[in-house]
């Protein structure tokens, strides 16, 4: 066997695949991949063969079988706790998600759309007031979703800086024992958070859940804590993400900016091939429990699974010419939100508040331009979610 | 054309709404249900699409 490649891999681009992984596919749609502690697993890159693994009950994503893969050393201690939701398998995972769904369905995500829309127009209002250059991931990126999220919630977004900062470390600290101190701190925050919810209620997806799930018992407060936490955390750091390097992408392909600035219809398809082509979560992971055979290879019970979703995204067998932007094609079935059972859950929020946050972004500051070179603003490692660190913009 | 949805499967990710809106709906719970009237696919060439985009496999197509 050749030397196999080590996971994950820093882009050189920030809207590129790593290009480590691009040797992979010549190995077919499965190719193995070493891991930081010297265990390696099947990193998957052909999209055919990622909707079927991502869809197959033989595959677990159960982070306490002692067997599953991890992938980034800060979150070793993830084997030892129970997470509901994202780790745990059918029928376990069914009746947990289906507490959340009415909350997320298309038809919220558009009613949200107004208050949306005001939270992004207020912030570029704020933008304009202050005059260049800003900086966009803080003015902007950030508080978007963020502000969305809390909203959504009920927490207040006067706590922001204090949950946005342990999400940083939780996501892109260098230690396990800072994961581990970030993660009990929102804990502990949101704890209290709900506790002070029970004596007083508000408005909100908590509220919601304190009544009709944990009240009734459905729901254990230890795992609407967890809940809770992962719907903070991946509904402003996903989008965020998104919105910064979606502004750096679209400031650095003129003519499909041009495009869209002539034809504002265009904008649900540019949001879906955003999507695509930047595909900022890779590396999501699984345990097989069977043998599987799948794309001419055996992938072995107790072997763990891991998806290059950027790569699988520029699979040309099912995008044609799948390195070009491009709002014409139809980049539908991608799996930038992951596919099966986990599918994204916000993916119909973050829908709606990238195309709200874009089409204003580029209608009301017409001229906005980067304020940098771009190969010197700094974007995120591979270990974490992608996106830019820093986006300074002028107009 | 017959479009069968699971209710047992359906994890309300709303695919099937986004692709074919013409067609498809959720209730107040999230669930995916067909509109009146529109059962047999209205002839939208996106009910296939939407069944291909449903990330449970929850959508049984049956032509006939």
């Amino acid at each position: 066997m050749t030397e196999t490649v080590s996971f994950p891999q820093d882009r050189t681009c920030p809207y590129q695949p790593p290009s480590a992984y691009q040797p992979l596919r010549a190995e077919g749609p499965l190719a193995r991949v070493t891991f930081y502690d010297g265990r390696s697993a099947w990193l998957v890159t052909g999209h055919a063969e990622a909707r079927a693994l991502m869809s197959d009950p033989r595959l677990s994503a159960d982070r306490m079988n002692p067997a599953f893969p991890i992938t980034i050393e800060r979150a070793a201690q993830i084997r030892r706790t129970r997470t509901p939701l994202l780790g745990v398998d059918d029928p376990e995972h069914n009746t947990q998600r289906r507490m959340l769904i009415p909350g997320f369905t298309v038809k919220r995500a558009a009613a949200m759309r107004p208050q949306i829309q005001r939270i992004v127009d207020g912030l570029i209002d704020r933008m304009l007031a202050q005059g260049p250059p800003a900086e966009l991931v803080s003015a902007f990126a950030l508080p978007v979703p963020s502000m969305v999220i809390c909203l959504l919630l009920g927490v207040p977004y006067a706590d922001h800086e204090f949950f946005e900062e342990q999400s940083r470390r939780m996501l892109r600290s260098g230690s396990a024992e800072e994961f581990e101190d970030a993660r009990e701190q929102l804990e502990n925050y949101l704890a209290e958070l709900i506790s002070g919810k029970e004596k007083k209620p508000g408005e909100g997806l908590l509220d919601d859940l304190i009544d009709d799930q944990l009240r009734t018992g459905a729901l254990t407060r230890e795992d609407l804590v967890t809940f809770a936490l992962i719907l903070l955390i991946a509904g402003h750091e996903t989008t965020s993400n998104m919105i910064s390097l979606g502004t750096f992408t679209l400031l650095e392909h003129p003519a499909q900016l041009a495009q869209l600035r002539a034809d504002e219809s265009l904008i649900p398809a540019a949001v879906e091939e955003l999507l695509r082509f930047l595909s900022i979560a890779d590396g999501m992971v699984r345990v097989a429990t069977e043998d599987i055979e799948i794309g001419g290879r055996t992938i072995r019970a107790d072997e763990g699974v891991v998806f290059a979703n950027s790569t699988i995204n520029r699979d040309g067998t099912a995008y044609a010419s799948p390195d070009d932007l491009d709002w014409h094609r139809s980049a539908r079935h991608h799996v930038a939100f992951g596919f099966g059972i986990h599918q994204c859950l916000g993916q119909n929020l973050a829908r709606a508040e990238m195309e709200i946050a874009l089409r204003s972004l580029f209608t009301r500051i017409p001229d906005l331009r980067l304020a940098a070179p771009a190969a010197e603003i700094p974007f995120k490692p591979g270990d974490t979610l992608q996106g830019m660190i820093e986006l300074p913009l002028a107009w | 054309m017959r479009i069968e949805i699971d209710p047992d499967i359906c994890i309300g990710a709303g695919q099937c709404v986004l692709t074919a809106p013409g067609v498809f709906t959720q209730d107040d719970e999230g669930y995916s249900m067909l509109l009146p009237g529109r059962e047999d696919g209205a002839g939208d060439p996106l009910v296939r699409e939407a069944a291909r985009a449903c990330p449970v496999g929850a959508i049984t197509i049956t032509d006939g």
